[in-house]
């Protein structure tokens, strides 16, 4: 059985004030897939999630979103951003911030229902906050507002879920948790996470990309070192994931 | 007081002080934690232009401001929004702006301008039924309006990216939180007057902030702050024989000096 196709970019170019952010970048991404993308810091990671929810618009090329535009389609699409730009001191609760996540699917005018509650509940359970809900969200850690965040991304109900750099923050035993709890979704829908450190892709990932301007992806697990290096403008050493047997590639 | 109240001028002045108090605790806490204290000062400043159109149409100059401040809140926000002007220059241009239209049209109407200093500084003892009418029914506006659209203020407030990723109408949502501040503005004209607005816009809600994290709770605590103020300022102005509109700002700006030092207090209590 082929896997349903949730998102595809043909040639999809980004340029800020002229200068190319993203060239010619094209894949598709598949149901199941949860695909680690790797790059440097200004490597058009960012902008790249941002092109696929439709918030910048590329100069050059088509988008699909389950078939459709980014902003028609973006109530499928659930987004982690790097950092959340709000006021520490914001009047509202663990609780107020998950449930926003309902916003795409509740109706105008009306209030939340039992059934977006519910949702709400069983998210905060599954990234372990639960306890936290009526706490302000400005004084939890950055680790705990991380998990708060991936909550309201969960409720949204994606079809595919974008996250940048989502474990920046987070305490590495708790990494493990969230990383078992992503894996778990791709049974579902399709998730793409973007991270500048190569580390941070973990043996949890099913598809690694690399990106600089420009990506490099076989719709597989492997990567070339060449194309690495490529990226990267530097000898990396590689170190391969998710084999029985690691393999550690020499400098040439 | 008690005996105050006899004059029908001092029963306007306190419903009018208290139609003034829903508006400015409601939209004034959206003010102060989306953060945007001075593109409404901006808009409030603007309207000044729309005092002058009143004045040279010989119309009624609070009726003049409704249309000039729902169209200065628009412009500042799609400027802001849609250009690559930077947000305080664009404040700062139509503040200007507005207030020199104003000026210029005052100078167009033949004769002298009465009352103009009223609408700059607050003329709460002389609010005639008409201006109380048309408050009564902008409050209910904006409480209808923000009770509709509660949730969808609130992540506008929170984190406009994501309303916008969820599928919220952000943009034009936070053009109508501009308009709703420019009818804010309408009716605080005659409590306070157009330079001394956005003290109204603020102090109340910024107090409420430092009490409560429920935004509920905050526009309930603003209402009731800026009653007390209103009142207590209307009754000082009226036993000193004080200005009142720089009396009610007066107060208030004490009473959030007074609240800061209750919450550091109350913090080192807790602790």
């Amino acid at each position: 059985m082929v896997s349903q196709e949730v998102a595809s970019l043909k040639d999809v170019w980004a340029h800020y004030d002229g200068v190319p952010a993203l060239e010619g970048i094209t894949f598709s991404i598949y149901k199941n897939d949860f695909l680690g993308i790797i790059g440097p810091n200004g490597g058009g990671k960012t902008t790249l999630l941002k092109i696929m929810l439709g918030l910048i618009k590329p100069t050059k090329g088509e988008i699909r979103i389950l078939g459709d535009t980014p902003d028609k389609q973006r109530k499928f699409v659930g987004y982690i951003p790097q950092h959340s730009l709000f006021d520490r001191d914001f009047p509202a609760s663990v609780w107020d911030v998950v449930l926003m996540g309902r916003l795409g699917h509740a109706r105008r005018f009306k209030n939340y229902t039992d059934a977006d509650r519910e949702i709400t509940l069983n998210a905060l359970k599954t990234v372990g906050m639960l306890e936290l809900k009526e706490s302000q969200i400005g004084r939890l850690s950055g680790g705990q507002q991380q998990r708060v965040f991936l909550a309201r991304a969960l409720v949204t109900e994606p079809k595919l879920l974008l996250l940048d750099e989502p474990m920046a923050s987070v305490d590495v035993a708790l990494q493990t948790g969230l990383y078992e709890l992503l894996e778990r979704l791709t049974q579902r829908i399709a998730i793409v996470m973007v991270s500048h450190d190569i580390g941070a892709i973990s043996i949890h990932v099913n598809k690694i990309a690399c990106l600089n301007r420009k990506l490099f992806y076989h719709n597989s697990k492997e990567i070339l070192p060449e194309e690495l290096e490529e990226t990267y403008k530097c000898p990396v050493q590689l170190i391969a994931h998710g084999v029985p047997h690691r393999v550690l590639k020499k400098h040439q | 007081m008690i005996e105050a109240l006899q004059y029908e001028f001092m029963r306007n002045a306190l419903i009018a002080a208290m139609l003034a108090s829903v508006a400015c605790g409601i939209v004034g806490v959206y003010v102060v934690v989306k953060r945007i204290v001075f593109i409404s000062g901006g808009i409030a400043h603007a309207a000044f232009g729309g005092i002058g159109l009143g004045y040279f149409l010989g119309i009624n100059p609070v009726l003049g401001v409704l249309p000039f401040g729902i169209a200065s809140a628009l412009t500042i926000g799609l400027v802001s929004k849609r250009t690559k002007l930077p947000e305080d220059a664009a404040i700062g241009i139509l503040w200007a702006t507005g207030m020199a239209l104003g000026v210029i049209f005052i100078s167009l109407t033949p004769g002298y301008a009465p009352d103009l200093f009223g609408y700059l500084f607050g003329s709460i003892l002389t609010v005639p039924l008409s201006d109380i009418i048309l408050m009564l029914v902008l409050d209910l506006v904006i409480i209808l309006v923000i009770f509709l659209l509660y949730k969808e203020f609130l992540s506008l407030s929170f984190d406009e990216e994501f309303a916008t990723v969820v599928g919220v109408p952000a943009q034009r949502l936070y053009l109508l939180l501009l308009c709703l501040i420019a009818l804010t503005v309408v009716v605080l004209i005659r409590v306070v007057g157009i330079i001394l607005v956005i003290t109204l816009l603020t102090i109340p809600a910024a107090i409420s902030k430092q009490f409560t994290h429920s935004l509920k709770k905050m526009m309930f605590l603003s209402v009731l702050f800026s009653a007390a103020f209103t009142t207590c300022g209307l009754w000082l102005s009226y036993s000193l024989d004080l200005p009142s509109g720089a009396t009610i700002v007066l107060v208030s700006g004490i009473c959030f000096l007074i609240s800061l030092f209750i919450r550091r207090f109350s913090v080192a209590v807790f602790r």
